[in-house]
């Protein structure tokens, strides 16, 4: 079973109206190639749920200001302002969560539990309308599951079967969203045979990815870059 | 060496860490601190993703993939670790992390801190601060006293969004050197060039004057 297609290929499964989980802190581990596809691609009235939404006119920056998003999940849309400017004028709809709450709720979603109780945020005008519970004398709030229709993350390594390996600062989002969506495309610098990773080393075991797509965009010493 | 304000807040924060410590730096003055610490003595965690980061010590070192929590490259100390955004929090919240150096907008009496949102304005990043405020064992405000066009910090309570419920341990600005003493501040040093009246005109919240201070 060779799960290796063409970014044209895998950018098929977004559908309009889908909710898209997509990795990256900034562009660093973003599936650059992935969202160049998705520029491409005709899919409106997304869900994107990510850290930053890139930065502004970058990385998902670019499908944003193609209007293809209708609501954003993330933690810190400060480094594309276009994001906070898109809200106040009523043009999408975003959830700001705190970034640990965003990537537990995440791994919730991937580990088949509906919901947790954190302290994180308690008392504070993110948790205004959240179930509270007092614990141990101490205010916690209740967090429900996030899950997404398609997972695009972006990891170093990948075998044919799908087994991920991540490189360095780049692993961030990617690990816990590829558990987190009903299909996910894994974009990977390097593709190697079955047996070639240790399998101490993988991260990411293949049952969670459905496709692995080469990368054709990388963040470099030079900025981003289009392979030859 | 001659320091400028922020620097002068940074090694003041650095005095505060114990050998040993894991610490998490904020984004701004926070990330000065690396440069008044003796990086063998501490483990510096960054939420999004490594425990042992250092500052960049050559161009050769440079790896556009290896980044902070500001999303400014870094290097990696000998014996570092990478793990995933959920770990990293786990950590986090976990009470894994000694001292967390933030930035802050407003510190108020009640030891909250505001440093996420300012009403009417495009800001919507919040990050990780709620989280660090809910499990570092020790939470340290460095921030300059007054803001540039003179707004006071220090209030008697926040007006713009509050980050947590909890109150922070200790305030470093420019001017003094506040610690939260049976739930009260105490100022427990004038900075060099600075004076209790300085102090006191820039200060809106109430706080105590340490005895040894004369």
């Amino acid at each position: 079973m060779d799960k290796l297609k063409t970014a044209k290929e895998a950018i098929q499964q977004v559908q309009t109206g889908n909710t898209v989980m997509v990795g990256g802190f900034g562009l660093v581990g973003a599936p650059l190639t992935m969202i160049e596809e998705l520029t491409k691609h005709e899919a409106y009235d997304l869900t994107i749920v990510s850290n930053n939404v890139g930065e502004e006119g970058k990385g998902l920056g670019k499908v944003l200001r193609q209007g293809k998003i209708k609501k954003a999940i993330g933690s810190y849309f400060t480094s594309n302002r276009e994001v906070g400017t898109l809200y106040n004028e009523g043009k999408i709809d975003v959830q700001l969560v705190p970034q640990g709450t965003f990537s537990e709720s995440i791994r919730a979603g991937g580990a088949g539990i509906g919901g947790y109780y954190t302290k994180t945020g308690a008392g504070t005008k993110l948790a205004e309308g959240k179930e509270e519970k007092i614990m141990n004398g101490e205010k916690y709030v209740l967090e429900e599951a996030i899950k997404g229709n398609v997972a695009i993350i972006k990891a170093d390594k990948a075998d044919t079967l799908g087994n991920l390996q991540y490189y360095k600062t780049a692993r961030n989002f990617n690990p816990v969203m590829a558990t987190a969506a009903d299909f996910v495309i894994a974009e990977v610098d390097e593709i190697v045979d079955v047996g070639e990773l240790d399998p101490e080393s993988i991260v990411t075991p293949h049952l969670y990815v459905d496709v692995v797509v080469r990368s054709r965009y990388q963040l470099t010493k030079e900025g981003v870059v289009e392979l030859g | 060496m001659n320091l400028d304000k922020r620097e002068i807040i940074a090694k003041r924060a650095a005095e505060e860490l114990k050998p040993g410590s894991i610490i998490n730096l904020g984004i701004g003055i926070p990330t000065l601190v690396t440069k008044f610490i003796n990086p063998d003595d501490f483990f510096i965690h960054t939420e999004n993703g490594l425990l042992g980061m250092k500052e960049l010590e050559s161009d050769e070192e440079f790896d556009p993939l290896i980044v902070n929590a500001g999303k400014m490259a870094v290097g990696e100390e000998i014996g570092a670790s990478y793990f995933d955004s959920a770990t990293s929090f786990s950590m986090i919240r976990g009470g894994h992390v000694d001292v967390a150096i933030l930035g802050a907008l407003q510190v108020d009496e009640n030891g909250q801190i505001a440093n996420w949102a300012i009403p009417g304005k495009n800001i919507l990043g919040v990050g990780g601060a709620m989280d660090l405020l809910s499990g570092a064992k020790k939470v340290i405000v460095s921030i300059t006293h007054t803001a540039k066009d003179g707004r006071i910090k220090l209030v008697k309570e926040c007006d713009y969004p509050i980050t947590s419920l909890r109150a922070v341990d200790a305030i470093v600005t420019d001017l003094g050197f506040f610690e939260r003493v049976d739930h009260e501040w105490v100022l427990k040093e004038i900075m060099p060039n600075s004076s209790l009246e300085e102090i006191t005109k820039n200060t809106e919240f109430h706080f105590k004057v340490d005895q040894d201070i004369n």
